[in-house]
């Protein structure tokens, strides 16, 4: 049993890695949004699933006008990343702005229960501009970065099978490791970053210390969504097929991941989503073997959600999060 | 004009002969024509009329009895629909006893569940298990199927069983608060359909994806209940049932223990209220009428599989509540009966409609926006719109207002309320409009 | 204040409208009954298929195909004396919907039978319902073994079960593609589940061992964790037994992972939708389906040409189910009617004549319902995807 476990590792950890990162850069959105405001922005996966959408229309608009082979590949991507992510930063502004600023002194179930309607809006709009156009929302792009490179992990030690990925494996792991350090990087050295910080830390000294809140928390839900859409773009690129529904569930377990990691870390949002993505694939392929086939794969989203149900019991403050956490 | 109107509302009179006109013409409308949605509904919105009338409480509960034991019923008895709109009520009644027990989590104690569609299903799968050869599976002693009878029995045991579960699900989460509690009660309910939906091996519990199909309906004195009609009184006196509960609890001790914590949790603590406890009780209270429920339902519908209760439906429930009005027990109702009547007739209804214009060739609309995929659009709105502009619901919450005189002079009952220092107890103007902010 | 002034008004107004109402139904009420006279007695067909939703297009195509064969009959029924008419309903592929729906159908005295409903967890339980008001009910497409397991009067399909779709597949593995070991993944639903255990058991029974059998979530993008464990086992042949989103981004992830043994599946991967998901990755897949290709016989041809002038729109797999369904049950409703002296026949008459079809030819399908319902000369289909497109190629067929 556990020398079959021994054998798909590298695999697992590849697969979860590439999992992983989606959940980590959409969990920086909830811990950015719950740090400042200290909600949890349940729209956020809507707006990873329309960054998605974006960015496949892009690539299916380029494909049809036959640019796809003149561009490199590489060009292509960027442009729909950042498209994406400043369409769906300016669509989490908008949702700032109509949807939560108004409600900013509201008991706290409110703008909770606005974010679930604004969830569902989404969906519905997305769906039908998706059926509209092309008859069914469930929507595949051509594919982008589809070689296989192959790493012969068994030549490291025997008890390895050999494992393999997608160039696309690559892209995403690269991008959302530059999208992580520049937000780090943001938060911890500019002046708006230095804002936010303040912000979050105690809204109305801030204030006090001439700093525009309302523009700060703007600015946050902008950086925030706008690498939500971003990851949208990679989920795409990655794995081909999207629909409106993408968003919910993987949502859920973005903030799982920042829970884990404890909720307004930045860091702890990354190491958090990616453990959860290694343990979620780990399940799903070990899941039967651990238990002699009593549970399957098909338990892994219980597992996911049993994790969450601990750390918030027991470790609510996350793996890094500290009595005084580093907030945004 | 106004003076005019503002006589009227005094006067009971016009009012009640304006009343009884309304409920005979839509009576008669709906009893004569063959299928009549829009006299149906018009018949049923006479109890909204009703609950707004100057009379004693005691008439409109009369008047609202006969309305629907023996109006309603017997109004829409007239044309081929009768069954159709019977299984409109009963699913109305049904979610209606749902929103009241979401209402006692939500509305009152102010916990925000978003899994409360499990326990429905903890009911439902009870008496579904149990009323089919599935028990036998795992069950070392007695003879299954169980018999229609054991219905009755069952509805206290789906009660309870839903209880229970609330308790376990309650005794981990209660340690968390505000919106992580509504995550993790999101992540229970998907926990228990997920559990639900796998556990036909190793030992075939709920039939897995499959579903239960062929569930007993319920016997009394020998006769068979199959019809929606039939079912109709059966959910209605359920659902005075929990009416009367809900009523009584909201005015009980545990009612303002619950109303406490959800104003300040820390003062209720000071004040000397057991906080684990009270929550505690709001859980299990809640789901045991939502497992009733889900007994009824299983019974009706006579199959249960994990897909009638997904995550939407949870989120059906709330927005129910929240239409409504969180922590009222009228607006509550109103809200499940607008959001169900919306879902079962009316989107179908316009869908009809738009499908037979297409058909005819009148207007093209493409089918991506047919009204009846539209429910989640509509839920949506209806969720921002009411959370931003009304958010106390189309019939806010209102708190019992005392007279300070008259519990001045009432001495035995000036010490168990202790009107002094209370805001609410100063309040005068019976119309006025200042009503308790729901959370703080 | 407000509200009590507000109540007024709604109250008045709700009246007058409530005076509207029943005139305005009450009037088209006489008007129905005018045109029933005219035109000799009303015999009522309902369809009910999702006709909005995610399966939306292959219930359109259902009602349709009935649509169809219903205008085609109606001059026959004319010279009986009574006129057809079609009712259509939305079940929107929901369990609950079906239900309510099938009260209503049930109880308009004036509707003789049912065609639907496309999804077996639909069928279920609406079926109880036809069978307390004794109506007759044909489905097209309900391939689940429960559906007419039950042992009810007035359930009858005219497509193969699960239970000869999945033994069917699991022959074709053993027998055709000579696979020893099979690793089997399913989508945790009614339709995915009842297959892919169907196709257990049958290829265990042929002396193939099954080296996997996992679950996997509806609506998910990603399921490196399951191909990797399948990919683990190097099994022969990989069953899945589920629809054509999941199935499509399964094989596709499968074929990334460098797995290319053949993949197979049920009539859910039966969909232009597979390819569009799966693109060139689809070759080397297998599917079993109950939906034959309708241009095939002479019938069929003049069947699709038909739908096509009619409609103004291709001929899904589905639509000429539909159309065989409503023939079967119009032949039915005629028996009845005939054995019953050319009068109206009670619906519980028409529900055992429906039962006692026998040797109905349709355009694909012939029709012999046994004593259960099912139809003892349906046929299941083997198809293969050589390359990137739609539909597959016939590889064989399979009958009981």
């Amino acid at each position: 049993m556990l020398h079959e476990m021994i054998q798909s590792l590298p695999q697992v950890l590849i697969d979860g890695l590439t999992l992983g990162t989606v959940y980590a850069v959409v969990a920086l959105g909830y811990t950015m949004v719950y740090g400042i405001l200290q909600l949890i922005n349940f729209a956020h996966g809507e707006i990873f699933m329309s960054g998605a959408f974006i960015g496949t229309a892009i690539l299916i608009a380029f494909s049809s006008m036959g640019l796809l082979h003149s561009i490199p590949s590489i060009l292509v991507v960027i442009i729909m990343l950042v498209v994406a992510a400043v369409l769906t930063g300016f669509l989490g502004m908008g949702i700032e702005r109509v949807a939560y600023r108004p409600l900013r002194n509201a008991p706290r179930l409110i703008p909770l229960i606005t974010a679930i309607g604004i969830s569902f809006v989404l969906q519905d709009v997305v769906r039908f501009i998706a059926e509209l156009a092309k008859g069914n929302y469930i929507i595949t792009g051509p594919s982008l970065f589809t070689k296989q490179i192959h790493i012969p992990t068994s030549s490291i030690s025997s008890v390895f099978h050999d494992s393999s990925f997608k160039t696309s494996f690559l892209l995403v792991l690269i991008i959302a490791i530059i999208l992580m350090i520049a937000l780090d990087f943001f938060v911890n050295k500019t002046k708006y970053g230095t804002a936010m910080r303040a912000v979050s830390l105690d809204r109305d000294t801030a204030a006090l210390m001439s700093i525009n809140v309302n523009k700060i928390i703007s600015v946050t839900f902008f950086v925030g969504s706008a690498l939500g859409g971003a990851t949208g773009v990679l989920f795409a690129v990655q794995y081909g097929t999207i629909d409106p529904y993408i968003g919910f569930i993987l949502g859920l377990k973005a903030f799982t991941a920042a829970v884990l990691g404890g909720i307004g870390n930045i860091r702890g949002a990354m190491l958090g989503g990616i453990i959860l993505g290694i343990l979620e694939m780990f399940a799903a392929a070990n899941l039967s073997l651990l238990t002699g086939g009593v549970l399957g794969a098909e338990y892994k989203d219980v597992f996911a959600f049993a994790i969450l149900i601990l750390v918030l019991i027991f470790k609510p403050e996350g793996l890094l999060g500290k009595p005084v956490a580093e907030k945004v | 004009m106004k003076e005019k109107l503002s006589a009227f509302k005094l006067h009971k009179t016009p009012q009640l002969i304006l009343f009884v006109a309304f409920v005979i013409v839509t009576s008669l409308a709906l009893y004569f024509s063959q299928k009549s949605v829009i006299s149906f509904l018009l018949l049923l919105s006479s109890l909204l009329f009703l609950y707004y009338m100057n009379l004693k409480n005691r008439t409109k509960w009369m008047i609202g009895l006969i309305l629907l034991f023996i109006l309603i019923p017997f109004a829409s008895s007239g044309g081929p629909a009768f069954q159709s709109y019977m299984e409109v009520a009963t699913m109305v009644g049904i979610y209606v006893s749902m929103a009241l027990g979401l209402n006692i989590v939500v509305g009152m104690a102010g916990l925000l569940d978003m899994g409360f569609i499990a326990f429905f299903a903890v009911g439902a799968y009870a008496y579904s298990i149990f009323a089919t050869p599935q028990a036998s599976n795992f069950m070392p002693f007695g003879h299954y199927p169980l018999d229609g009878n054991s219905f009755w029995a069952f509805l206290i045991i789906g009660a309870i069983a839903a209880a229970i579960t609330g308790v376990l699900i309650g005794v981990p989460v209660l340690r968390v608060k505000g919106d992580y509690l509504a995550i993790v009660t999101l992540g229970f309910g998907e926990i228990i359909r997920i559990v639900f939906n796998n556990s036909d091996s190793p030992i075939n519990f709920t039939g897995g994806a499959m579903g239960i199909a062929s569930v007993a309906h319920p016997k009394i004195f020998g006769y068979e209940l199959s019809f929606p009609n039939q079912f109709y009184f059966v959910t209605l006196v359920i659902l005075l049932f929990t009416l009367f509960a809900v009523l009584r609890l909201e005015r009980s001790k545990l009612g303002r223990s619950w109303k406490a914590i959800r104003e300040n949790e820390i003062a209720a603590q000071a004040m000397g209220i057991p906080l684990v406890k009270t929550k505690l009780m709001a859980f299990a209270l809640g789901a045991s009428f939502s497992g009733m429920m889900g007994v009824v339902f299983a019974a009706k519908q006579q199959f249960i599989d994990p897909t009638s209760f997904t995550l939407m439906e949870s989120f059906t429930i709330l927005v129910m509540v929240v239409l409504g009005g969180m922590g009222s027990v009228p607006g509550v109702i109103l809200g499940a009966a607008v959001v169900t009547i919306l879902n079962l007739q009316v989107l179908t209804e316009l869908t009809n409609w738009v499908n037979q214009l297409n058909l005819s060739g009148v207007v093209s609309i493409p089918d991506a926006l047919s009204p009846a995929k539209m429910q989640k659009f509509i839920f949506g709105a209806l969720l921002i719109i009411f959370a931003l502009y009304k958010t106390n619901g189309l019939i806010p919450a209102k708190n019992r207002v005392f007279d300070e005189k008259k519990l001045a002079s009432d001495k035995s009952n000036s010490k168990d309320n202790d009107p002094k220092g209370n805001p609410m107890t100063t309040l005068k103007d019976k119309d006025s409009k200042e009503q308790t902010k729901i959370y703080s | 204040m407000k509200f009590k002034k507000s109540l007024t008004l709604l109250l008045s107004g709700a009246l007058i409208a409530g005076v509207l109402a029943g005139c305005s139904s009450k009037s088209s009420d006489s008007s129905d009954g005018d045109s029933g006279g005219s035109g000799g007695k009303v015999i009522k067909i309902a369809t009910q298929s999702p006709l909005s939703g995610g399966s939306a297009i292959l219930g359109e195509a259902l009602k349709l195909g009935a649509q169809l064969k219903l205008e085609e009959e109606s001059k026959k029924f004319e010279k009986l004396g009574y006129k057809l008419q079609l009712e259509p309903y939305d079940d929107q592929g929901d369990p609950k919907k079906g239900v309510s729906n099938a009260n209503v159908i049930g109880a308009d005295k004036e509707i003789y039978g049912i065609i639907g409903h496309l999804n077996s967890g639909v069928t279920i339980p609406s079926s109880e319902v036809y069978e307390k008001y004794h109506v007759a009910m044909v489905s097209p497409a309900a391939t689940a073994v429960e559906v007419t397991e039950r042992g009810l009067k007035t359930v009858n399909r005219i497509v193969a079960r699960d239970d000869f779709q999945g033994p069917a597949g699991a022959e074709y593995a053993v027998k055709e593609l000579g696979a020893k070991t099979a690793f089997i993944i399913q989508d945790k639903t009614a339709y995915g589940q009842g297959l892919a255990d169907e196709f257990k058991k049958a290829i265990e029974s042929q002396g193939a061992k099954v080296v996997g059998y996992e679950g996997i979530t509806v609506g998910e993008k990603d399921f490196n964790g399951v191909i990797n464990k399948a990919k683990s086992q190097n099994p022969d042949v990989i069953y899945f037994g589920g629809l054509y989103a999941e199935g499509g981004l399964i094989i596709k992830q499968a074929r990334e992972k460098g797995i290319d043994v053949p993949i197979m599946g049920g009539d859910g991967l039966d969909s232009s939708g597979l390819v569009d998901i799966a693109g060139d990755k689809v070759a080397n897949t297998y599917i079993t389906s109950v939906a034959g290709d309708s241009t095939k016989t002479e019938s069929g041809k003049k069947f699709v040409e038909d739908y096509k002038a009619k409609f103004n729109k291709k001929a899904e797999s589905y639509s000429v189910y539909g159309y065989d369904s409503m023939g079967v049950l119009l032949k039915g409703i005629e028996d009845a009617i005939k054995a019953n002296g050319d009068k109206l026949p009670s619906k519980e008459k028409v529900a055992e004549a429906v039962r006692a079809v026998k040797d109905y030819k349709g355009a694909l399908t012939e029709v012999s319902f046994d004593d259960k319902g099912d139809n003892t000369k349906a046929k299941v289909f083997l198809y293969k995807f050589d390359k990137a497109s739609y539909p597959p190629a016939l590889q064989g067929e399979v009958s009981q």
